[in-house]
Formats: C-alpha cells, structure tokens, sequence
C-alpha cells in the first residue's frame, strides 16, 4: 500500500454495533444503492448522528464494529456518505473482508483515548498502519492488513481485482 | 510428533490442495455457494463489475428467495426479478417464495455434503457446519467471486473446541445450549475462530439441534461451527449424500480455546432485548417470569422446523389455551415443514390455538416481511438474533428463547418457565 494516507475527524460510536444499527434490514429490500441508503444511516442506532456525518469523517468505535448480518450495504452506505476509514479494536469477519472488498480502510487499532473531533491521520509505515492522534499528539500502531487484502485494496476494492486479474492467484 | 489437524485445518487442507495450518491465508475451491433475495441482486453487481459472463459451477450457486417472501412493494419484487432473470441466463439453481429459508433448503435439498466447503451471502450460512461442511458466512462481493471463480481466499482459523457432556433435562433445548455458549463465549474470543462441537452430549444431539448450535456460532462471534459426521447425520441426509468426505479432528489437534459444557446442568435461558446499543443480555429464564407477552414468534432458521414445533405444541396443549391478548406467529423454515406439519395434524392444532400461519420464509424474523410488532410491544420469539429494529419496529422489544419457552409465553401471556407447563 504505498500511497494510503487518510486525514480526518473522529466520530465514536459505542461497541458491538451491528449492521444493522449501520443500516436497517429493512431498508434493503426496497433498494441497494448506496446514495439512496445513505439517508438511513445510523437510524436505528442515533439518526442524528448517522446524519452528522461528513465526507472524510473518520468513524472509531468499540469492539466488535459491524457484527450481526454480513450484509454488504452495511459497508458500501458508509463508503457513500464519503468515509474511508474505520477504526476499531476488533471487528466482525465479514464486516472486515467486505471493507477491504469495497475500498473502506478497517484499522484495528486501541480506540479508548480517541475523543469525538479529534483529528486523526491513518499512515501506512513499515508493516503497520500507524494512526496518529493528530489532536492529542499521540501516535498508535495498527494491525498490519494480510497481503492479499492489501492487494485488493490497492485495485480499489474486489470487484475490480478480479476485473483486472480475472482470478486469485494459485497460492498466496 | 507434529500437532494434529482440526476439522476446519483438514476441510480448508483439502480444498487449497495443501497442508496448512491456523493463521495462514489460502485460495480455495468452493463446493457451494449460496445468496438469498437480500444479498444476491448486490452479487449479482459484483459480478457483472467484475466482468463475469458465465458462472464457474452453475449447479453449486444456490439462490433462495426467503428473505421477502412474499414481497410487499413493487421495488422488491424487481430485486426479486433480477435474481430470476440472472437464473435464466446462467442456469444456477434458484428456490423461489414459499420454498423456505435458504439455510434450511441447503441441507434439505442435498446442496451439502460432509467434508465440503461453503460459502453463503448470509451470516447464517454457517448452520451447514451441522452437516461436518466448513460454512461461513460473506458478504455480496466475496459470493461474486465464488461465481466468477469457484474459488475464494480464506485465512485459516482457529478452532475453539466446545465439549459437550451429560445431557439435556426436559423442558431444556439445543437453543439454551447455543444461549449459554453466546453468554460465556466473549466476541472478542470467538471471532475469526470456528467452533468444533464435540463430546458425547454432542453425539446425542439430534441432527435439528446440531443445525441450531451451528446456526447460532456466528451470533457467538464466530466464522463456523462444526460438528463430526456420524449415523446422525448420514440418517438426516438420507441418500442424497454420503459419509465419504466425512472429517474428524485429530486427537493431538491444536485449540485456541477448550470450552466444556454439561448439558445436564442447563436451564431455560432467555436473551433479553438490548438496551442503548448494547449486546443483548443472556440470562436464566427465571430472571424475566411474569413479563408480559404481545407476541410469540415460532419459525426461523433456528427455531421453524418439525421438531421444534413438535415440542411447541406439546407445551400449548398442556396449557390447553392460547392466552387471548397474545398473537402467535407460526412460520414453518421450508415447504416441507409446512407439508409434514400440515400432514400430521399439527398445523391445524395451531391454527385451533389462534395461530397465523405464514408462507415458509425468514418471515418476520427480519423486518422485512410478515407481521411486524407494535410500538413498545413484547416479543418472545424462536430466533437467533434481537437486535433492536430487527422485527421491524426498533421500539418494540424482543426477547430470544428456545420454542418451549416461547409456546409457554403463548399460553400464559407472559415469560413462563416451560418446565411448569411440561406435559
């Protein structure tokens, strides 16, 4: 991952948020575009906040982000409201591998000394992603993500690996 | 001596075509691949970005029609309609409204086998783990890609070996066991790991209550649970399938974590609804006696087949009644529960109760289809999952409970131990 390099503000939600706190079930059955899904965010959860959020916002929460379904809106309507990256100390499986498949940076990283606004700066260094608390001049180091992640990310997402690709490789 | 193999190192071994081990990264074959109608228009996106023409396995790609069944509006039926329309091109295989829950349609219909690896755009995919089948859920692009390729890459997890010992006392159900497991097991402990059931108590377990601890290792936080193949299993299957692929774990193989569980000493458990965004809270039974009930859901993917009504109905006729302020939701996981409970009498005895019957399908368990609870209304329901929202309706509350316990409810109108009302 060579150019990754993200700067934003931090928005904290709490733990074990699930997909469906991201976006309601229910809303998928009448459309799966992000854009349109996007109006929806959080409602369940705190729809005020789903609807605070600002392109670049750089959301950080509690263990186990993105549990529950391993519905895949539940990413791409946080990539629609323009984020690129979330920060937590653990996440859900899928939620983790359908992030990586549609661009979204999943940082695993400690969260307790992020504040709501903090400014925060995701930096890939030397095996790690380091998450620098630009706001309180403190400097974390991240999971490093697997290769193969780190390749589809760098396409741009799974869609467009395999566009390029046409397959996985025979072994990793 | 080298360390042996876990049942998910040997399934995961055999379709990367060689010997790996927890912590490492493998592109696999994929035997099955499953999407339903809320994952597998988005799929069907994927698919076409990714520049697919034709499916790799046409016959291994399953799609199940279950989670709008039937539809309420116009823009579902049309996701719907690409599922169909994708289905006449490209000759997979596709179950349509009423046939059941795609989970339950996978195992019924010989869409598994023991030994094999599967995939599916549902988080409770992993239920064919039942079946001695590695099953995880994923999401709609990594389904794609199974299509596209009939492979996909995998990080190979640990296992966590759950013992099972003794076994159950009336009045207590597979679904208290998957609650207690849920309460011990952290998240954090459990994710990225399978789930090995073993032990005697697990042999003793019928083949539905295997389908129901490995339907709910992913509300556990877990990637799959998995169970040895035996008689049980081959007698379920019947002659669609064979114990050939069957896997077992080494006795020398390696766990992250070792969990026993006597089932003699369970009691009913209840998951209560979540409160402010937190998990849900598992507790015994006898915590919430006397809350009063609006409604009680019998079905799901965990909670809707013929055994499981079986011990419902048992529990409604020894009260005799239905509580008159209750609305009891009966909705069988397939249309062969439907039939086998419709010929053997049972269906009737529910509806004489005042149950609604509705089509086989996720029906209200999601939200997204069936009855939906009012404002600040009780539920006691057969499901995996209460998140709040879920049923529907975020300001009604949903307790989770086994199918005695919920059928107790139904009869009394508010939490019952279902011991008191044994027959």
């Amino acid at each position: 991952m060579t150019s990754l390099s993200i700067e934003g503000r931090a928005r904290l939600v709490g733990t074990d948020i699930n997909t469906d706190y991201i976006i309601s079930s229910r809303r998928k059955r009448v459309t799966i575009d992000p854009d349109e899904l996007r109006k929806f965010i959080f409602e369940d959860y705190d729809a005020e906040f789903g609807q605070s959020l600002a392109p670049n916002d750089i959301i950080v929460a509690g263990n186990n982000f993105g549990c529950g379904s391993a519905m895949e809106v539940a990413v791409t309507v946080v990539r629609a409201a323009g984020i690129k990256c979330v920060i937590a100390p653990s996440f859900a499986r899928a939620y983790y591998r359908n992030a990586i498949n549609n661009g979204l940076l999943p940082v695993i990283c400690p969260t307790e000394n992020i504040y709501e606004g903090d400014t925060l700066s995701i930096e890939n260094r030397d095996d790690a992603l380091c998450v620098t608390n630009v706001t309180r001049n403190e400097t974390l180091n991240g999971e490093a993500l697997p290769s193969m992640m780190i390749e589809i990310l760098n396409e741009g997402g799974l869609a467009s690996y395999l566009l390029k690709h046409g397959d996985f490789p025979a072994q990793l | 001596m080298t360390r042996g193999a876990t049942i998910t190192e040997k399934i995961l071994s055999a379709h990367s075509g060689r010997t790996c081990r927890a912590g490492e990264s493998v592109v696999c074959t994929v035997d099955a691949a499953m999407a339903s109608d809320g994952s597998a228009p988005m799929a069907i996106d994927y698919f076409n970005k990714m520049g697919g023409k034709t499916l790799a396995q046409p016959k291994s790609i399953v799609f199940a029609l279950d989670h709008y069944s039937p539809p309420d509006n116009p823009a579902t039926v049309a996701l719907q309609d690409r599922m169909r329309d994708f289905t006449a091109k490209n000759g997979n295989v596709l179950y349509e409204i009423g046939a059941g829950i795609s989970h339950q349609l996978m195992i019924e219909r010989g869409h598994v086998r023991p030994g094999q690896l599967v995939v599916g755009a549902d988080s409770h995919s992993v239920q064919y783990g039942a079946a001695n089948v590695f099953s995880t859920g994923v999401g709609s692009s990594d389904l794609a890609a199974v299509m596209l390729t009939g492979k996909l890459w995998f990080r190979v997890p640990e296992s966590i070996r759950i013992n099972l010992t003794g076994a159950l006392n009336p009045g207590v159900d597979a679904k208290d066991i998957a609650l207690e497991i849920n309460r011990i097991l952290d998240p954090a402990d459990a994710s990225y790991r399978a789930l090995e059931f073993s032990g005697e108590g697990a042999t003793s377990l019928k083949f539905e209550e295997r389908m129901l601890l490995s339907n709910m290792s992913t509300d556990a936080g877990a990637k799959a649970g998995v169970f040895a193949a035996d008689a049980v299993t081959e007698a379920y299957l019947k002659d669609d399938t064979t114990l050939q692929g069957a896997v077992s774990a080494d006795e020398n193989a390696e766990y992250a974590l070792d969990l026993t569980i006597d089932l003699s000493s369970l009691s009913p458990r209840l998951a209560r609804p979540p409160v402010d965004g937190a998990a849900a809270e598992i507790v015994g039974i006898e915590q919430d006696i006397g809350q009063p009930v609006d409604m009680v859901y019998l079905g799901t993917c965990t909670g809707g087949r013929k055994s499981d009504f079986e011990r419902a109905l048992n529990i409604l006729k020894a009260g005799g009644r239905k509580h008159p302020c209750v609305q009891l939701i009966v909705t069988p996981a397939s249309d062969r529960v439907y039939g086998d409970i419709a010929s053997n009498g049972m269906l009737a005895e529910f509806v004489k109760f005042g149950a609604l019957i509705m089509t086989p399908g996720c029906g209200s368990c999601c939200g997204t289809c069936g009855t939906i609870p009012g404002d600040e209304k009780v539920v006691i329901s057969a499901a995996n999952r209460n998140f709040t929202g879920r049923m529907g309706n975020a300001k009604a509350r949903v307790f989770l409970a086994s199918p005695e316990a919920c059928a107790a409810a139904a009869v009394t109108g508010e939490i019952t131990d279902p011991r008191s009302l044994l027959p």
